[in-house]
């Protein structure tokens, strides 16, 4: 029987943790994933659970710890936010070219500069290129069921590799929603018992990991990372078809929301695809004109192919990045997925914009004019404002 | 454990680093962990870690390791915390039942390592009380990368980065005392030592610090021939000039009560101690006696220093 509860986001994460009842937890704290360590600590000083917790100095030793324990035979974890995922970000790469299992419950807010600490992508997004795979939540039932599929993706023998949880700073981290837990029986059951092959405590052999490997092995490393990735995939699908069997929530690569006749679509990553769908709902129900949502979950590996796929029919397509890169171009969603509908030859019109970043909200009134004007794009082929910011104070 | 030190027995216990390893020929860093490895007992088994460095580009290129134990690099700056995670891992395995061995955790980090870029991660470590041992191996410079000077480095020590210069003196700073830093977090077990005559000091050391409940420093004068500037077959000279100039002495630090394990019957004049290495070439040309006597009088107050704690 599901149990239903009211939790916020971090909570939830929590939660799961307690469930899975991992081995070892170095964190630090950081706003908004404070909590997340914080409800662990009170699980650890009540005995509810058997996790160790390291109380690092700084994120950058939790990543560090994390990557010790789980090289040690450990499954392993830790959550961060922000400027404590960039603080990692050397260790996030040696995390995944060692190819550790290790999870990370990131709790998406702004990289300084000037210090904030509201959502957007621009910490998971500046780690997007460090080997982890990357999955990202719209709700609370989200998070928490990313979650526990984030072990058996990342311990799955063709995979190896860590796992980012992602989910939105306050939006749903600290906001509380109804939300349905598994019992305790069956998620023991569907995350497993954790049996690495090789590791550093192993009585049978001793272990060597992290070399120096010169010109004439680094190359092939990286290309079993690609291999792995491109793995996870399939066990991404296989994991979430299990999940679905269990809960009967079903998860793939991305959401599409009423996007079966659809001419006109935004593709988002997170939390604001839940303001998106209810403008869908508006604008339909209003006007009849045929618009859509693609909800990115999986944004590592990228499900290009797939994407292209959902997109090809639609006349327009407004992707929308919450984090810049700064190229004087695209966000990184906006260049991945014109990437995507380029492979494919499909022919649709592609504009990029920019909302949200620092935690500026987007309402409903927004997508309706992002809608409006992905029907102009369509009819005059003509894209007068590629690369805009969305509610924007001045220009 | 120091009175009973057996030479012989010690020196015939099976190497934990196997040879074929890429250091130097007189690396003084080698000589400090195959000593600190021979303190393991032989029936224990050991993870040990490596902050990025010398030691670790020359001891596992891929695909091959010189270690005999499990051994796990990971990066420069967080070899403290790194090993805390084997270390916590380990705790929780056993307690589960998952793991029936013994193990030891020792981590090694040159000075650049362990003094400046490290020194964070290690404090960290330390203060948890991790049972752990985090062994610096101090040549006194970034060696791996050609001589930068770090915080270990000594005063006037030409350097890649402090050159001696027609202006500059080489380093202007004297050196950090790091043991000194890492006895004041309370830890069960820090000390320092280096190798002279038949080891019997850093053996005993180590043995300490590995069989120490709770987390030690080790703190080993490594002398680099090429950062130095020595022959490789004046290793061992160059260490007893340390400890008898009273440059390096050797103490250790249990339980708060601060302890000389070596005192020169003759303390020697510093000059004897930088005249045979090159990177103290210019503080011997004329006119910078004056230099000399700085450095003597850093060392004399450093020892004087050390002398009342010690006699506390």
């Amino acid at each position: 029987m599901a149990i239903r509860e009211r939790l916020s986001g971090n909570e939830a994460v929590a939660y799961a943790i307690k469930q899975i009842n991992p081995d070892v937890m170095p964190a630090f704290p950081i706003t908004p994933s404070t909590e997340i360590p914080q409800y662990v600590a009170n699980y650890i000083a009540n005995g509810e659970i058997d996790t160790e917790f390291i109380h690092v100095e700084s994120e950058h030793s939790s990543m560090s710890a994390t990557l010790g324990a789980s090289a040690a035979g450990a499954r392993a974890l830790t959550a961060t936010s922000s400027c404590g995922l960039a603080l990692m970000w050397e260790e996030l790469y040696v995390a995944a070219s060692d190819r550790l299992p290790i999870v990370l419950a990131l709790v998406n807010r702004a990289l300084t500069g000037p210090i904030n600490i509201n959502a957007d992508h621009s910490d998971s997004m500046g780690a997007r290129d460090s080997g982890w795979i990357q999955i990202y939540a719209e709700s609370n039932q989200e998070v928490y069921d990313n979650f526990l599929q984030a072990y058996p993706i990342a311990e799955h023998k063709d995979v190896r590799l860590p796992v980012m949880i992602c989910q939105d700073g306050f939006i749903t981290s600290h906001g509380v929603e109804n939300i349905e837990l598994v019992e305790d029986a069956p998620v023991k059951e569907f995350v497993g018992e954790y049996e690495p092959e090789h590791y550093l405590l192993n009585k049978k052999e001793t272990m060597a990991i992290g070399p120096y490997a010169v010109s004439n092995y680094y190359m092939e490393t990286k290309r079993a990372q690609r291999q792995a990735m491109l793995n996870a995939k399939q066990v991404i699908l296989d994991v979430a078809a299990k999940f679905e069997q269990m809960t009967g929530r079903k998860y793939g690569f991305f959401e599409e929301y009423r996007m079966e006749d659809a001419e006109y679509a935004v593709v988002i990553i997170g939390s604001a695809a839940g303001t998106c769908k209810a403008a869908i709902d508006q604008i339909r129900e209003n006007t009849g004109k045929k618009v859509g949502l693609v909800k990115i979950r999986v944004f590592r590996p990228f499900p290009e192919e797939e994407l292209a796929q959902a997109l090809k029919n639609v006349k327009a397509v407004a992707v929308l990045d919450r984090s810049e890169m700064f190229a004087g171009t695209s966000g990184p969603l906006g260049a991945e997925v014109r990437a995507a509908l380029f492979g494919a030859k499909a022919d649709v019109e592609v504009v990029n914009y920019f909302y949200g970043l620092g935690g500026r909200d987007i309402t409903i009134t927004d997508f309706e004019e992002i809608y409006g004007k992905l029907e102009n794009i369509a009819k005059t082929h003509k894209i007068n404002d590629m690369y805009s910011y969305i509610g924007l104070r001045s220009k | 454990m120091e009175n009973t030190y057996q030479f012989k027995e010690v020196m015939s216990r099976e190497e934990r680093l196997a040879p074929g390893h890429r250091m130097c020929a007189g690396c003084g860093g080698t000589v400090a962990v195959r000593a600190v490895l021979r303190a393991l007992h032989p029936e224990d088994k050991a993870v040990i870690g490596n902050a990025t460095g010398c030691l670790e580009v020359s001891t596992f290129m891929y695909p091959y390791v010189a270690y005999e134990d499990s051994y796990i690099h990971n990066a420069f700056e967080n070899a403290g915390a790194t090993l805390s995670g084997v270390e916590t891992a380990y705790r929780v395995l056993k307690k589960k039942g998952k793991i029936t061995d013994n193990y030891k955790f020792i981590t090694f980090g040159g000075d650049g390592g362990t003094y400046d870029i490290g020194f964070q991660s290690l404090s960290g470590a330390m203060e948890r009380g991790h049972d752990m041992v985090y062994v610096c191996y101090d040549n006194g410079a970034y060696m791996n990368t050609g001589t930068q000077r770090s915080s270990a480095t000594p005063q006037f020590a030409d350097t890649t980065t402090t050159p001696a210069g027609k202006v500059l003196n080489g380093k202007v700073q004297v050196r950090k005392d790091l043991t000194a830093i890492m006895a004041e977090h309370h830890i069960p077990y820090a000390a320092q030592t280096t190798y002279t005559s038949n080891f019997k000091d850093l053996h005993t050391k180590a043995e300490k610090a590995i069989y120490t409940p709770g987390a030690a420093f080790l703190n080993i004068m490594s002398p680099c021939p090429r950062g130095w500037g020595y022959d490789p077959s004046e290793l061992m000279n160059i260490c007893k000039l340390a400890v008898d100039t009273c440059y390096w002495p050797m103490f250790e630090v249990m339980d708060g009560k601060w302890k000389l394990t070596y005192e020169p019957k003759k303390k020697l004049p510093i000059e004897d101690f930088l005249r045979p290495q090159k990177r103290f070439k210019h503080l011997f040309k004329s006119g910078n006696e004056d230099l000399l006597v700085q450095f003597q009088n850093e060392v004399d107050k450093r020892w004087e220093e050390l002398q009342k704690k010690c006699s506390l």
